[in-house]
């Protein structure tokens, strides 16, 4: 079965000084989380969409859903965990919950809630390759030299630009799986894991890349709010 | 939901655009899958459509031909995962007399309005015929263009008289193909000729009774009825042709598209007693006529999937500048994209 995970932990520190997570700001007068539910509820393939928010926040989730009228017998609000691989591991716990134990092919496409650009080419291919693969990384080639700084004051390293990728989401995995390898996994390991897919490639585990799209942003500060409305208020309506 | 358009913004240049869309406008949401390329998308494409044209109508999302799949109904008239073929005449009016095609205040996909090049098409259910279910997609695709044909030719039965030994079809193109494909099938005791220019494309009319060049057309030739699908200054010597050879009070359905107005010898139109009849795109009723038709005979889908020209698969923008370029070097058939944007 195939489930989709929107990721809405986070509280969106980055954002500066406003009074409620990134997810909830407006994005041409609607909530950026409901624009991003919206383009996964199109997608009949998932059996069931599961928002994952912080705990004071699901009432309003909820509330929002109902008042965009996308409160759908198969989209779902749960709880986040503190770190995005804790909230991970809640939404495969509440899956394990409802369906029983996990196979294989029981994948679960997770995505931020805020990159509301993803299109549905995105979507399907995270689908077709989480099935044949079991693990995947949304990416475009680094358009940025990266510069490595251990101490964040020299330079330490600059890879090759040309084998460089910038991660984006969505990420797609075998529920079982993921959830085998992370368990395996000691607590120092967990701590420095911002990655998802890192699970797998710590592990010698092969993840197979989806090409994302450079629109494909992530709205995590004030300046990619500006963007993202020009963006859609610049596209003429015709 | 934010909705990427994939908009031809100048000759030979898409970008994609972003419009806010919900989903719970009562409108029904369709993901389209293959989508296939007309000529008047290519004289666009190109820029020959004329600068003032360019100037009002883009940017625009070009194509009107094509299928998708429902993924969202509120309206809860289609099932989920329902395959459809998309009516691209948007009506905003009805008129008892005026087939909505031709009311001046229609709107449509491709030609001043955005046409399907998008991740999903919100639309009116009425503007969505079902399918059959295990028809193949590639044909499918340009069941917009065999809508024409279906169209002049139900204007062809209401306006005709009842004599039909001999239809005449000038114009050895697609729509040439899909007309006296349909004419044999829906008048399987007349007589249906090609009148066509070029060897290898005649090769094609497997199924007609005769196919005779347009140079060497025998003087005794004698057609009751005929439909021109040449276009282009090609309509003139067409049309010229046929007055010569139809017979009196004959019907002459005029389907090619010239963008500069043609020559016609009215003396001969007047002496015979000719009827010319304009036709143009078709409505939401063609379409169902057109599907009832793949139902009845289902060769005729075989037979249409003799024209799918080439078929590719778009994943990117530069996917669709490939398609529509590999479109103009390509002499015979339809191309098709599938649509894995």
């Amino acid at each position: 079965m195939i489930y989709a995970g929107i990721l809405a932990g986070g509280q969106g520190t980055r954002m500066g000084n406003v009074p409620m997570p990134k997810q909830f700001l407006l994005l041409n007068d609607k909530p950026i989380l409901v624009h991003t539910v919206e383009k996964f509820v199109l997608n009949p393939r998932f059996n069931k969409v599961i928002i994952a928010s912080p705990k004071e926040w699901i009432n309003y989730t909820q509330d929002i859903l109902k008042k965009f009228q996308i409160d759908l017998p198969n989209v779902v609000v749960i709880e986040g965990g503190s770190e995005r691989n804790d909230t991970i591991m809640n939404i495969i716990n509440y899956v394990e919950k409802e369906n029983g134990d996990l196979s294989e092919d029981d994948i679960l496409v997770t995505h931020d809630a805020v990159r509301p650009f993803l299109t549905h080419r995105i979507i399907e291919e995270n689908i077709e390759m989480g099935l044949k693969y079991g693990a995947v990384d949304t990416t475009i080639q680094a358009i940025d030299t990266i510069v490595e700084s251990a101490d964040n004051d020299f330079i330490s390293d600059i890879p090759r630009r040309d084998i460089m990728h910038q991660g984006q989401t969505p990420q797609t995995f075998s529920m079982k799986t993921i959830k085998e390898l992370y368990n395996e996994l000691s607590k120092e390991e967990k701590e420095i894991l911002t990655d998802a897919c890192k699970v797998f490639t710590m592990k010698g585990r092969k993840v197979k890349l989806v090409k994302g799209e450079i629109f494909n942003i992530k709205i995590t500060t004030p300046y990619d709010l500006n963007v993202a409305n020009s963006i859609i208020k610049g596209s003429l309506d015709k | 939901m934010i909705n990427q358009v994939y908009r031809l913004v100048s000759p030979r240049q898409f970008e994609v655009t972003y419009k806010d869309k919900s989903i719970t406008a009562n409108q029904v949401v369709v993901r389209p899958t293959h989508l296939s390329i007309c000529a008047a998308d290519q004289r666009y494409y190109t820029g020959t459509r004329g600068e003032q044209a360019m100037r009002e109508k883009l940017p625009m999302a070009l194509i009107h031909e094509g299928v998708g799949e429902v993924v969202f109904d509120p309206t809860g008239t289609f099932k989920l995962g329902t395959k459809v073929v998309m009516v691209p005449n948007l009506p905003t009016e009805s008129d008892p007399n005026i087939a909505e095609n031709y009311l001046r205040t229609s709107r449509f996909r491709s030609s001043g309005y955005d046409g399907f090049m998008q991740d999903y098409i919100f639309t009116d259910t009425d503007r969505l015929i079902e399918l059959p279910q295990d028809i193949d997609l590639d044909v499918a695709a340009f069941t917009e263009l065999v809508t024409i044909t279906t169209h002049a030719l139900s204007r062809f039965e209401k306006k005709a008289h009842a004599r039909r030994e001999t239809f005449g079809v000038w114009g050895d193109g697609n729509l040439g193909y899909i007309t006296c494909l349909f004419l044999k099938k829906l008048y399987p005791d007349s007589k249906v000729i090609i009148f066509g220019k070029t060897d290898y494309k005649m090769n094609h009319f497997s199924f007609v009774d005769d196919a005779i060049k347009i140079d060497a057309i025998p003087n005794d030739i004698q057609i009751d009825h005929a439909i021109e699908c040449a276009g282009g200054k090609g309509s003139q010597y067409a049309l010229a042709q046929i007055i010569d050879h139809i017979n009196p009070e004959g019907t002459i359905s005029l389907l090619g598209v010239s963008e500069y107005p043609i020559e016609v010898n009215t003396r001969m139109v007047l002496e015979k007693g000719l009827t010319l009849i304009g036709s143009s795109r078709s409505g939401a009723k063609d379409f169902q006529r057109t599907v009832d038709i793949y139902k009845e005979y289902t060769d005729i889908v075989d037979y249409l999937g003799t024209i799918v020209g080439e078929v590719h698969t778009v994943r990117d923008i530069e996917n669709i500048t490939e398609a529509f370029e590999s479109d103009l070097s390509s002499s015979w058939g339809k191309t098709v994209m599938r649509w894995m944007i």
